[in-house]
């Protein structure tokens, strides 16, 4: 059995091999100096493990082979079964590899640390003082993405661009599950997620065309939620704005709110201006008319709730269920469902709850009694409707 | 287990024993695996405290504890719960004096002692449900209902069982399993008691004073 | 016709014909086959006069040792459904490419994954490691049976429930398309409104009862029940590995247990624990899940361990090297494994403080767990090395689990796992760790007690085709999984755009191919073994010249294990006895206390199914029936104080005497 020990050796020498001479290894030599420096540390780790592992699996195969029953020439010594040096040494080895280690990582979880502003372009070069950072704000929507270019008053599904040796603060959520933004030759991935904003520091260094995609599944369309993000030299970046403002639409809160539907494999789109707060309304979840925004709620809540009259917020906090109402529109029109992971089964979201949150909805807004969010939607597109969610988040608690 | 009993091997007598000749009776092990149970369903209560912890305060922009606890009424169920305790501890007492009526006397008393404790709650619930703070008002609501909520149906069960051992302490005496079931039923009791405690004090008063 | 609507409502739920997936031609195939295998076992099962006796000896039956095979026996069935998901994954990850889309839609290449990922953690390994538990533990501390025989029972069939709720999804319905963790918000009502959640959380929390009993049981067992004289020093490595993981079991059962109520509260009750909405937060649902979730990681590994430490002192013909470190380092990892949980999310933006923590809590579990792997190194040394199958499964695990190790400590440097987490370098890493730690060890397990259990050995041919071609088609499955993590490919992906990915996803899917080549091997060897039995067949009960008790009885034991208790003076105490010329007793035989099966734990268990299933479909007159039917039935249940009964000693007598007149024949 010993040669096919050698087999599996051989069979890992040429899987090393094939790898070291073919394929794109992205994420060992990326193109981002985040990205880079998290490769070093992939590598450095192997290194120091490997100072470990290679000779465990040595003495391993070694052992299985000499004292094999077969060869008596080796010595048999059956009592054998304690050494203190040796216990010594197999606890410490370790001991002081993971001690190595876990000052690296405590020193580079805080370097790399994805909140933390950049201080570096790269290897050599720190990030100039005047350097103005570019801002995207990152919306991971059922199943595309959508980029809010704040500095520019632009945005676009599916596609994005920096200029190289620029620092990029990406501020990032969801609009209703959990997804990760991931570019790999840019550097590591960040939950993107609904209600909440994680941020995440980068900048890229070679030009060029990279993958992004989402890194944490989400349902139906997760396998094509794509997208190019375009790395150029400034010339390039404003040119691509420009194309942006050029051939762009407008994105106002109705569009979005149409844009947000489930949907999968989505053309990459431009939007030449965007509505005002748009992002914001997007990450505290209040895009909808009517519905009251997270940091009014959180300010509400901090000061001691809003008292037991506060019947009509609970309506307006609704958010899981916005597209329940179409649910059997959509499944009669044989276009696919709402839900993340609508069902062939072709039930409705929930039984009861979701139509009392929609009666609820609509008694709270006098303004229409359409029970179709879509149609209410559209009655109420174009300017900005009248709600409290346009005001400021200091909006005292409406009492009663 | 005693030396005298053992065979041992040849006739020399330093040998060592390597069975026992007579049947061998490990203690009994229904205490502590009950009290494993017991441990693990207090894990169950943890996370039920540990995300009351985290979404407490997170009201949906709805009602706080303040605007919905009695504390007065809450103040009574709590004496119901630990005056079952106590005569709970009655009946032990009284089952370790090997007098059955007494014991099934004093089960009674903590049995309705429970069931006011349920009624309070109960009236509680149906009270914040009708003001419209049920549990699907807010997280903090929903923890609430599902901690309290999952302390109820513990006794709930807990008065189940106790009148069915009250049934087979009647029909079979004061025999040694029923006694050994007693004694789950008081563990499980005065743990229920002690849960008890920390949704008065995290829940109810940190509630509506914290 | 409305008040038709609402009776077959009632009557129904929302179950009705368009559940039945009759329009999709995979299910359709799979359930013929399945219906026409089935109808042939119970044929079979029938024309043989056998319900009786499966019945009587078996299903209802409380002694830990058919209990234990019965587990093992769900597990290798559920293996091959979990293992049929696999491939299906590999081969449409092999084909979806260039607008291929492959022969699976979203649809159902969600639900395969999920199902794969939770059958295999669920109701092949959980399974596979309590049955050995349950066969293994009480032989080797010289019990008669566990602390709780109908407990036991009552475990069993809850998880063997669990599984059929499972099953169920497979022709009724549909399964979660979640994530083997169904994370909220997705798995909430109004992301995953089907009954494919509700399965998921049926048949977890079924199978849940079952498994924070058993563990309940195998505490108390492996506490009062040890035989005189074995001290906690003197247990076997195995009992000892399995006395940590069902501690960890019951502690950590209950959090799962909690959680996913929780989830139900949200999906049935309209809650807010996880929704987005309404003061819900989905990231406490992640940690919750994962502080189950990773020492359940180690609830596997750990009697794996074990497994291995007495295949290795077994076969080395040696004391194990370093028993008291091996039990310290089994203890550190119990207690590290439950400050370590946050790495399974570093990227979901705690701070770095925090991550960097949880980032070393995990690196210091290596320590003890190299302490271990060098322990079995020198074991080895100055050994001789019989490389029966057992050993063979050991030497395989040896050299592939460091591999696994080294990547997860890998994964377990912040800034490193930003790259690789959620990557199929994750996917490769835990299945590195999982097939190359916790199945080898398993399946080292089976060659090693099988002739305990069953009276012959395995057939070691077809025992080394399996290993070779499980050892190396782990290889070629799962290398290019690393490599492909490198190359940025992310997990739970039907189709890819990118075709340089192609030949990676060949190569896997081949190597996939030769691991069914390896568990049809298992299969095969398990068949030819029963077929050459008498070839086979070992009457000394102690067929590799073992250490530990569990070899000092007949193979199979008898229903007593042990005539009479055992007395332990050393670790090794069935080595020492031989070693100090014990002689087995041949008179005195007296009689003995044992339980009596009761057929109360089926009945449980079948009602809990169909509260299960009553309660995915709304019909809630079933759910409420059966709900008071368990209750019922389990208060009945204690009505019966009739439980033991005594084996008398001539019986005792006359089963010793004919395995006297054996062993004789033989010498």
């Amino acid at each position: 059995m010993i040669p096919q020990f050698k087999i599996v050796g051989r069979l890992l020498a040429l899987l090393t091999l094939v790898m070291l001479s073919g394929c794109n290894l992205v994420v060992m030599s990326p193109s981002g100096d985040i990205a880079q420096q998290q490769a070093e540390l992939i590598v450095v780790s192997t290194v120091l493990m490997l100072l470990i592992i290679v000779p465990v699996i040595f003495l391993t195969l070694f052992f299985a082979w000499r004292y094999r029953s077969s060869n008596t020439d080796a010595p048999y010594d059956p009592e054998w079964h304690h050494s203190t040096r040796l216990e010594v040494i197999i606890w410490s080895a370790p001991l002081a590899i993971i001690v190595a280690l876990g000052a690296i990582t405590w020193i580079s979880t805080h370097k790399l640390d994805p909140y933390r502003p950049l201080e570096r372009i790269d290897a050599e070069r720190p990030v100039p003082a005047d350097t103005k950072p570019l801002t995207v704000e990152v919306v991971a929507l059922d199943w595309k993405w959508l980029f809010f270019y704040p500095d520019y008053g632009i945005a676009t599904v599916n596609e994005m661009a920096a200029p190289v040796d620029v620092p990029i603060n990406f501020k990032i959520t969801a609009s209703s599950v959990m997804n990760s933004f991931y570019v790999p030759a840019l550097a590591g991935m960040i939950y993107a997620m609904p209600g909440m904003e994680t941020k995440l520091h980068a900048v890229i260094n070679k030009p060029g065309e990279y993958e992004g995609i989402s890194a944490n599944y989400s349902g139906d369309g997760f396998s094509h939620m794509r997208f190019k993000f375009h790395g150029t030299d400034q010339d390039g970046f404003d040119q691509w704005i420009a194309r942006v403002k050029q051939n762009g639409t407008a994105l106002n809160r109705d569009a979005y709110l149409k844009l947000e539907k489930p949907s999968a494999k989505e053309p990459v789109r431009y939007y030449a201006n965007v509505e005002e707060g748009l992002y914001r309304t997007i990450l505290n979840m209040c895009t909808r008319p009517g519905q009251m925004c997270m940091d009014e709620m959180m300010h509400i809540d901090m000061s001691g709730g809003a008292g037991v009259e506060s019947h009509e917020n609970r309506a307006r906090l609704e958010h899981d269920n916005r597209h329940a109402g179409e649910a059997n529109e959509n499944e009669e029109s044989g276009r696919p469902g709402p839900g993340a992971t609508f069902p062939a089964t072709g039930n409705p979201a929930k039984t009861d709850q979701p139509a009392q949150g929609v009666n609820d909805r609509t008694e709270s807004q006098p303004q229409t009694t359409d029970h179709d969010m879509k149609d209410m939607n559209r009655d109420q597109s174009g300017a900005a409707p009248p709600q409290l969610n346009n005001n400021p988040p200091a909006q005292p608690a409406p009492q009663p | 287990m005693s030396q005298t009993h053992v065979e041992t091997r040849g006739s020399t007598t330093d040998a060592p024993q390597f069975y026992l000749t007579e049947e061998h009776h490990p203690e009994g092990s229904t205490m502590l695996g009950f009290w494993l149970y017991l441990m693990s369903d207090c894990l169950i209560f943890a996370v039920l405290f540990a995300t009351h912890g985290v979404l407490g305060r997170s009201y949906a922009a709805g009602p706080s504890p303040a605007d919905l606890f009695d504390l007065p009424l809450v103040a009574i169920n709590t004496a119901m719960l630990l005056l079952s305790s106590i005569t709970y501890g009655f009946a032990m007492l009284q089952m370790e004096r090997g007098a059955k009526a007494e014991t099934l006397f004093w089960l009674g008393i903590t049995g309705i002692f429970g069931l006011i404790f349920l009624g309070l709650e109960l009236y509680e619930f149906a009270h914040l449900i009708h003001e419209g703070a049920g549990p699907t008002r807010s997280a903090f609501l929903s923890s609430f209902f599902t901690l309290v909520g999952t302390h109820g149906l513990h006794v709930t069960f807990g008065i189940i069982w106790l009148v069915t051992l009250m049934v087979q302490v009647g029909k079979f005496g004061l025999i040694p399993e029923n006694r050994r079931r007693l004694m789950c039923l008081s563990m499980f009791w005065h743990f229920l008691d002690v849960v008890w405690i920390g949704v008065f004090s995290f829940v109810y008063l940190m509630g509506v004073l914290g | 016709m409305f008040g038709n609507t609402t009776l077959t409502q009632f009557l129904f739920g929302r179950l009705s014909f368009e559940a039945i997936p009759y329009h999709e031609p995979i299910l359709v195939v799979t359930f013929i086959a399945v219906a026409i295998g089935g109808l042939g076992l119970l044929a079979l099962i029938t024309k043989y006069k056998l319900w009786g006796y499966l019945w009587n000896e078996w299903f209802t039956s409380v002694d830990h040792k058919k209990i234990g095979i019965m587990y093992i026996v769900l597990a290798i069935i559920m293996l091959l459904r979990g293992f049929a998901d696999a491939i299906m994954m590999r081969v449409q990850q092999a084909i979806a490419f260039n607008g291929n889309e492959g022969y699976l839609n979203p649809h159902h290449y969600d639900q395969i994954f999920t199902a794969h990922g939770v059958i295999m953690i669920f109701f092949v390994a959980m399974p596979f490691v309590t049955g050995f538990m349950n066969y293994v533990v009480p032989l080797q501390i010289g019990a008669r049976d566990v602390s709780f025989p109908f407990l036991n029972n009552f475990s069993f069939w809850m998880t063997t429930a669990g599984a059929v709720i499972i099953m169920m999804s497979l022709f009724v319905g549909e399964f979660a398309r979640t994530g083997w963790l169904a994370y909220p918000p997705l798995s909430g009502a109004d992301y995953s409104p089907g009954v494919g959640v509700d399965y998921y959380i049926w048949g977890l929390q079924v199978a849940g009862v079952g498994t924070t009993l058993s563990g309940i049981n195998l505490v108390a067992t492996i506490v009062k029940m040890r035989a005189p004289g074995m001290t906690f020093m003197k247990m076997p490595i195995f009992t000892w590995t399995s006395l940590c993981t069902n501690i960890l079991i019951v502690a950590t059962f209950p959090i799962l247990t909690a959680t996913l109520v929780l989830l139900t509260l949200d999906r049935y009750a309209g809650t807010n624990f996880f929704t987005n909405d309404l003061g819900g937060n989905p990231m406490m649902y992640i940690n919750l899940i994962w502080i189950w979730g990773h020492p359940e990681v180690y609830i596997l590994v750990l009697p794996a361990f074990g497994i291995f430490s007495e295949v290795v002192a077994t076969f080395c013909g040696k004391r194990l090297f370093g028993y008291a470190s091996m039990v310290y380092a089994t203890c550190v990892i119990m207690i590290l494994s439950y400050i370590v949980w946050l790495h399974h999310f570093f990227t979901m933006g705690s701070g770095a403080s925090v991550n960097a923590f949880f980032g070393i809590t995990t690196m210091i579990i290596s320590i003890p767990t190299g302490a271990k792997i060098f322990n079995w190194l020198f074991t080895m040394y100055r050994g001789r090395i019989r490389y029966e199958v057992p050993m063979l499964w050991t030497v395989g695990f040896m050299v592939t689990f460091v591999i696994g190790g080294m990547t997860g400590v890998m994964l377990a440097v912040p800034p490193a796992d930003f790259v690789l987490h959620n990557s199929l370098f994750l996917i490769a890493h835990f299945h590195n760790v999982i097939i190359g730690g916790v199945l080898f060890g398993l399946l080292a397990g089976v060659n090693y007690w099988f002739p305990k259990a069953f009276g012959y050995k395995l057939d070691p041919f077809w025992g080394k085709i399996s290993f070779w071609f499980w050892q190396i088609g782990f290889f070629v499955a799962f290398m290019p999984l690393y490599v492909l993590g490198l190359m940025g490919v992310t997990r739970r992906l039907s189709q890819f755009e990118d075709s340089s990915l192609q030949i990676w996803f060949i190569i896997a899917a081949i190597g996939a191919a030769m691991i069914a080549v390896g568990i049809a091997a298992f299969i095969i060897q398990l068949i030819v073994s029963f077929l050459k039995r008498d070839q086979l067949r070992d009457d000394t009960g102690d067929p590799w010249h073992g250490r530990t008790l569990e070899w000092s009885t007949s193979s199979p034991p008898p229903d007593y294990n042990f005539a009479f208790t055992p007395v332990v003076h050393d670790h090794d105490s069935w080595y020492d006895m031989k070693n100090r010329g014990y002689k087995r007793p041949l008179q005195g035989f007296m009689q003995i206390h044992m339980p009596k099966n009761t057929g109360a734990g089926v009945i449980l268990a079948g009602l809990s199914v169909v509260l299960a299933f009553a309660m995915i479909w709304y019909i809630w007159w079933l759910a409420i029936v059966c709900f008071l039917a368990l209750l019922a039935v389990a208060i009945g249940h204690t009505f019966n104080y009739n439980r033991d009964f005594y084996i008398p000693a001539e019986n005792v007598a006359a089963t010793e005497d004919e395995r006297t007149k054996l062993l004789a024949q033989r010498s």
